[in-house]
């Protein structure tokens, strides 16, 4: 496809997935929580994919976020909105500090390790949580409800979660068209070349997870609203569920590349929902079988799969490659 | 005193073998200096020992006249002490042009240079040293594609890429063609007369290290043997013997 075309292609999409809530009043918050598990998936293959560190504790800055974002809507007496987005904010803030100082704890740690290490993570916020009363312990806390009327709310999280979702976008096909990028990506393929030139790897290796930690957090704090009610351990420490599937639908779009967990995300989402309407009951084991499928027979995922037997069509093939021209530098 | 690199009893033992014992030398600034032995001669040992791959069991490692061995490998590299490994070691999922701005030099790493691109100056020079190893023609191929002997060039060049004062070479020229051979003192000499960077080269290949080297380190056993210029060395019996298993 050429540069044109793709082009088109991104408008068409972008006027789709802004008009999606008008055309189809009904599945409004079923598009929302696509651009929710967008993020996720965006946000997982930071670490799991472009660096090649499987993390099992992003669920963790999720939860953080929630709660942080609920309380200050609690507790400061503001205007919704106002304390809403203040909320945000901090939920961003403080899933990046979260980040930083249990990334300088754990991020020292190579690959596998770090995936245990960061396996307890989720598991320990939810139990946290659970006993703590002032989050509302076991029982949960529930964000104050949106001012306006019913559908109203609706559009509201739709828009937010979808600028969200290309925020985070755009925010990632420029860190990885950079230093960041190539970092995170010599540290995947040979972490210790890369020390061996002087890269600061654990530097990048924090950053990234912060990079993550900062969206994953945001998405919290708004989903904790969209939900309407925190558990902790079934909305915001949900370590089976979201946990579980931010690495399914990287894996299942293509890890490692940038248009591979928005698909990914979407398959995922949309079969997920058809197995709930159509083989309710069964829907677990027909999840769990999809699952088995891709990782047998895509283990690279569908984009990684594409490019592998469509080279020309990605700019892989050599010829491609010289038109690309000498000043660019390509992105994956 | 004026020694860029200087090593002084050094020790290096795995279990119960001693790899290293009680090894000193020195690397003068801008020279071009050679280390042969035998195979398990402990040469790559002590080169890992430099670079900061393995703790040291005794002895002193002094770069710039700063003790370094007790720094890790990335803490060492941004001193300017740079090494390329026996086995090449690049990113054969990546084209060269990458693999060469992976090295920019690291030194003063902020988290705004982190998150920003690179600069067209970084390109220009990632190419130009490309130019200089003669792989320019294929600076958009995978890594992973080049042969073998282009690959140690790609890593050769992204060595220089870091800008490093102190370059360790392990085996430069093993597993490269004669012809490429040649191309490749040439620009280790170029590189050390026109860069500055001083070399300290593992060699097996004795013609190549005895038209390189202004002055070589011989190692047995893990112990100093004998050093001197090529001439002493290759008149040397001892040196002689270790290579045909007399020692």
């Amino acid at each position: 496809m050429s540069r044109q075309e793709i082009r088109i292609l991104l408008v068409i999409g972008l006027v789709a997935a802004l008009g999606a809530p008008f055309l189809l009043p009904a599945f409004v918050t079923q598009l929302t929580f696509l651009w929710l598990m967008v993020l996720f998936a965006l946000t997982w293959d930071i670490m799991g994919g472009q660096m090649g560190y499987n993390s099992f504790g992003n669920i963790f800055f999720f939860g953080v976020g929630a709660y942080v974002c609920a309380v200050i809507q609690r507790d400061s007496g503001l205007d919704w909105h106002v304390a809403f987005f203040i909320g945000l904010a901090a939920a961003a803030a403080l899933g990046v500090i979260a980040a930083a100082v249990l990334g300088s704890g754990i991020l020292g740690l190579r690959g596998q390790y770090f995936a245990i290490g960061s396996l307890g993570l989720g598991i320990a916020g939810g139990e946290i949580a659970s006993g703590w009363d002032y989050i509302g312990a076991g029982s949960g806390l529930s964000p104050p409800l949106y001012p306006g009327e019913l559908g109203a709310r609706e559009l509201f999280f739709y828009f937010l979660f979808l600028a969200l979702a290309i925020i985070c976008f755009v925010t990632l096909r420029r860190l990885y068209s950079g230093r960041f990028g190539l970092a995170i990506n010599a540290i995947r393929d040979d972490e210790d070349k890369a020390e061996a030139m002087g890269l600061h790897t654990t530097r990048y290796k924090i950053v990234a997870w912060c990079v993550s930690a900062f969206f994953v957090g945001i998405a919290g704090a708004a989903a904790g609203n969209l939900i309407g009610f925190i558990d902790p351990r079934d909305v915001a420490f949900a370590g089976v569920t979201f946990g579980v599937w931010m690495v399914l639908m990287a894996i299942l779009g293509g890890k490692g590349t940038l248009w591979g967990p928005v698909l990914g995300a979407a398959i995922f989402h949309v079969t997920q929902e058809l197995f709930w309407t159509y083989l309710l009951g069964w829907q677990r084991v027909a999840l769990g079988l999809l699952i088995v499928v891709i990782v047998v027979f895509f283990p690279t995922g569908i984009l990684g799969w594409l490019k592998e037997r469509y080279p020309e069509r990605f700019g892989l093939a050599l010829a491609g490659r010289e038109e690309a021209g000498a000043d660019e530098v390509r992105e994956t | 005193m004026s020694a860029l690199l200087q090593v002084d009893g050094v020790s290096k033992a795995f279990g119960g073998v001693i790899a290293n014992a009680d090894i000193s030398l020195e690397v003068p600034e801008g020279a071009i200096i050679g280390l042969i032995g035998p195979n398990g001669s402990g040469k790559t040992t002590l080169f890992s020992s430099i670079v900061g791959q393995h703790p040291i069991d005794a002895g002193s490692i002094r770069y710039e006249g700063r003790e370094i061995s007790r720094l890790r490998v990335a803490e060492i590299a941004r001193l300017g002490l740079l090494r390329t490994f026996q086995q090449t070691r690049i990113y054969g999922q990546m084209d060269c042009v990458k693999n060469m701005l992976i090295s920019v030099p690291h030194g003063s790493e902020s988290l705004i240079s982190m998150l920003s691109r690179h600069t067209a100056e970084q390109i220009e020079d990632a190419e130009r040293l490309l130019e200089f190893v003669g792989l320019y023609e294929k600076r958009y191929l995978m890594a992973g594609d080049l042969s073998f002997g282009q690959q140690k060039l790609l890593e050769f060049a992204m060595a220089l890429m870091n800008r490093p004062k102190l370059l360790l070479l392990d085996e430069p020229t093993a597993g490269i063609n004669p012809t490429l051979i040649n191309g490749l003192i040439d620009r280790l000499k170029r590189a050390n007369e026109e860069i500055g960077i001083t070399l300290f080269v593992i060699e097996h290949n004795m013609r190549v290290i005895m038209n390189l080297a202004e002055h070589i380190y011989c190692l047995a056993h893990g112990e100093l043997l004998a050093d001197g210029t090529p001439d002493q060395i290759r008149d040397d019996q001892r040196v002689i013997d270790a290579y045909l298993g007399a020692h």
